[in-house]
């Protein structure tokens, strides 16, 4: 009967692999590409034990133990480093890889009734599952054995055969894992969301976990299933156990995942689906209420994401001077400057990455317009006795806010760890107004996506090249030492850069009318148009 | 009263014209249907109608408003359905009707219980997970609790089974007995056939036939099945006749509109034990203009 259950599933397998044939290689080649290149790039960055042990130094405080795991700080060989900064962050996004893999072909095949459509031609129950998890498995395989190989091929003394092959193992077992947690999640919930959800909470529960036991009590720690990732000691004492544990923990939620599918009707969960609202609060009744309601969840988590991207940096400042003392890349990405501390000369340069950070999520909240146009719901509301200019003002707004609140969240991460770790303190004042001087240039991003959105709805996406340019000119521009009227092209480029250099008020103002005119225009051209 | 009136609209996309020289004319109290095969221009027309096209050409005015510039106002009074309903998976059907009955300004709960009572909609559930035809009963629900003067309907029941059609048309009968002017633009024919007063066929971005039922219906022929105690004879002489067949029941044959008169006449001379007549479909309509219009090489 188990050959019934499961007729098909080879052939199904090789069709998911024909659907994700791009989707797989990609994730496979940009987790690959990340982890090869770190450890040649430290290999540049720290040549001598003496600065690798500086580096050791600055990773000794709780705050970067809860995010990067604990490691044997004694014995700070590259591929000791490698592994501490690199494996735990890399096997967590492998686990998401893994999330969105399987979603992608059991629950959300399911919803949208493409799994009901295989069910009626003679494949096996169970058959679609497992082709699905096979293809998964396949690609964490694959994950693990190029990583593993293309880490000892990079040819680093203290990178060994055993030690990369478990780096790959890892990352593969990871990825195994959270396939497992998945396939479950894909039965257990009745809708690709809650999937998606269920198990990306589970994933961060497990970061977060092993972040507080790893400062506070590290045994604790193994029950969170990522922590196995840093006990495993890659390129230290190579310990191979937690792998094995993580493997077979995957193949216990493969077998559940599998009883429960058996069990369970076509369409239905175990989770039940709560009813929602009957009737739509006060708060949703307007254009505004329902485009923030629509946001709501991605804009708490961006708020969440800039408050920790902040403390991350802030967490690092205590350490600066070991840090760059030795280090002559990051020397010249910093403009030494006489008279200012170190933290003082480094604040501006994290000011530039943390405010373009904090410039996605409102020009995602502009957009969000012209994506809900895309899907023809914005008539709805335009039928209705809603304006257009009600319409994109209620966008704007919420992304103006949105903006300011991303900035001034990482300011205050920036300062609440910083302060903690800094001798003497930082002044918040200082922080926060470093932090604000890059507002007038986020508005004209999002102005100017206003403006896409009005004249050229169909070039709406061309924001984010100018995004990406920004940070490309002004954070590496250090570096390359490009001339300044390429920086100018970007509106970061004309902001002050508080403290180190003197602050003059007239650039924000004319960024600031910039904006006007830029989002005035936009309003004019989105009256004028056809909508989608 | 004329309530909407769209004077010689044209409508270009690029070098594409979308809609050549369109004239509609609504009513007060009045149903107009609107049909035409896909692509023909129903959707283009209707949302230039809401303002979201802008006309190339032509005047169209709602409530004595240009329907561009005064959108807003206009949309106060009225209530639109799509064809297609694309809702916010993560929103609730009663949110959703909720929020579209306030945008449309007045609201009427009473009304909104009512409808979602007989529509047989669950409102507590998530708009991904409705059925093409229950998210079609969220979108009729909101405009039918409103208070509209006008009501633009584009194809509203392509989703709805037989019983829910059924509470459709009631909708449709109730407003209009209000007072209440719609336009309806369907492939079903039988339904505006039961819901309209006058009708208007698009065709390509023209509008190629407008008129009462009955007026649309004299340029048609009408089919009839006669059995008679002598056989028939001379039919095929006689002016307006066509497709005739013999069957064991009697003989059929279609009539010219016009000439009925004259071929009652004729046909009663040979002793009627039966006659039976069908006046023409909507769809004998629909089908002969189209059909008509593909094969001009006149096989009719």
């Amino acid at each position: 009967m188990a050959g019934n259950h499961l007729a098909k599933t080879a052939f199904l397998s090789k069709f998911i692999f024909r659907l994700d044939r791009l989707r797989i290689p990609l994730w496979v080649l940009s987790l690959t590409f990340f982890t090869i290149i770190v450890p040649s790039s430290f290999k540049g960055l720290y040549s001598s034990q003496q600065e690798r042990d500086a580096m050791a130094q600055t990773m000794a405080n709780p705050a970067m133990t809860a995010m990067t795991g604990p490691a044997d700080l004694s014995n700070y060989t590259i591929g000791v480093m490698t592994a501490h900064q690199m494996l735990l962050m890399t096997a967590a996004v492998t686990g998401l890889m893994s999330i969105l893999l399987v979603t992608r072909h059991t629950r959300a095949d399911e919803e949208d009734g493409r799994l009901e459509l295989l069910r009626s031609l003679p494949v096996g129950r169970l058959s679609y599952l497992n082709a699905s998890l096979f293809t998964v498995s396949a690609a964490c395989i694959g994950l693990a054995l190029i990583n593993g190989f293309g880490l000892y091929a990079l040819g680093i003394e203290s990178m060994d055969l055993e030690g990369s092959l478990l780096y790959g193992a890892a990352l593969g077992a990871s990825g195994l894992f959270f396939a497992g947690v998945t396939a479950v999640f894909a039965q257990a919930s009745d809708s690709s969301r809650g999937t998606i959800g269920y198990s990306i909470a589970v994933l961060l529960i497990s970061y977060l976990f092993r972040a507080i036991t790893d400062i506070s009590n590290e045994s604790l720690s193994w029950l969170s299933p990522l922590a196995w990732v840093t006990k495993a000691e890659v390129y230290d004492s190579n310990n191979w156990w937690p792998i094995v544990l993580m493997i077979a923990a995957a193949m216990v939620l493969f077998a559940a995942a599998n009883y429960l599918n058996a069990i369970r009707d076509l369409d239905r969960g175990f989770l039940p689906s709560r009813p929602g609202k009957q009737y739509a609060s006060r708060f949703l009744q307007s254009p505004i209420g329902l485009a923030l309601r629509l946001q709501r969840t991605g804009i708490i988590s961006w708020a969440i994401g800039m408050f920790v991207l902040g403390a991350s940096y802030g967490s690092v400042l205590g350490d600066l001077e070991s840090f760059f003392s030795d280090n002559e890349a990051m020397k010249q990405l910093l403009k030494p400057t006489e008279g200012v501390t170190l933290v003082e000369q480094f604040i501006p340069m994290l000011m530039i990455v943390i405010s373009l950070m904090a410039t996605i999520p409102p020009v995602m909240a502009m957009n969000k317009l012209r994506g809900e146009e895309k899907k023809e719901r914005i008539v709805y509301l335009l039928s209705r006795a809603v304006s257009r200019s009600k319409l994109l003002g209620s966008y704007f707004v919420i992304s103006v806010i949105n903006g300011f609140l991303m900035l001034s969240l990482a300011a205050l991460g920036l300062w609440s760890a910083g302060d903690a770790v800094v001798e003497g303190g930082l002044s918040f004042g200082m922080i926060f107004g470093a932090a604000l001087s890059y507002y007038p240039a986020m508005l004209v991003m999002i102005s100017m996506a206003v403006f896409l959105i009005g004249f050229l709805p169909k070039f709406t996406g061309f924001i984010w090249l100018y995004v990406l340019y920004s940070f490309i000119v002004l954070y590496l521009g250090g570096l390359f030492q490009f001339s300044d009227w390429i920086g100018s092209l970007s509106p970061f480029g004309h902001v002050p850069q508080a403290p180190i250099e003197e602050f003059s008020i007239i650039p924000l103002l004319l960024l600031c009318l910039a904006a006007g005119v830029l989002a005035a225009a936009g309003f004019i051209g989105f009256h004028r148009r056809d909508i989608e | 009263m004329s309530l909407l009136k769209v004077t010689n609209l044209t409508k270009k996309f690029g070098k594409f014209t979308a809609l050549d020289g369109v004239n509609l004319e609504l009513n007060a109290g009045e149903v107009l249907g609107f049909i035409g095969p896909n692509g023909a221009g129903k959707s283009t027309t209707i949302r230039v109608l809401l303002g979201i096209l802008k006309a190339t050409d032509g005047e169209v005015k709602i409530f004595s408003k240009d329907a561009w510039q005064d959108a807003v106002d206009i949309h106060k009074r009225v209530a639109y359905v799509p064809g297609d309903v694309n809702l916010w998976p993560n929103l609730t059907g009663g949110e959703v009707i909720d929020l579209f009955i306030k945008l449309n300004g007045a609201a009427n709960k009473a009304k909104r219980e009512e409808l979602i009572d007989k529509f047989d909609l669950d409102p507590s559930k998530k708009c991904r997970t409705y059925s093409k035809g229950n998210r079609q009963k969220v979108a009729l629900v909101a405009a039918f609790s409103s208070d509209a003067d006008l009501f633009i309907l584009d194809e509203p029941t392509s989703g709805l089974d037989p019983l829910m059609e059924k509470v459709f048309q009631e909708c449709v009968m109730d407003v209009k007995k209000q007072g209440k002017s719609v336009l309806l633009s369907s492939h079903i024919l039988s339904e505006v056939e039961k819901l309209c007063d006058r009708v208007s066929i698009i065709r390509q971005g023209k509008i190629i036939e407008s008129g009462t039922l009955s007026e649309l219906r004299h340029l048609t022929r009408t089919q009839m099945l006669v059995d008679t105690k002598l056989p028939i004879t001379g039919l095929n002489e006689l002016k307006g006749i066509h497709d005739i067949q013999e069957s064991k029941h009697g003989m059929t044959f279609q009539v010219d509109t016009t000439q009925m008169d004259d071929v009652i006449k004729h046909i009663s001379s040979f002793g009627i034990i039966r006659l039976e007549s069908a006046p023409p479909t909507l769809e004998d309509l629909f089908m002969r203009h189209y059909e008509g219009e593909k094969d001009t090489g006149g096989v009719r």
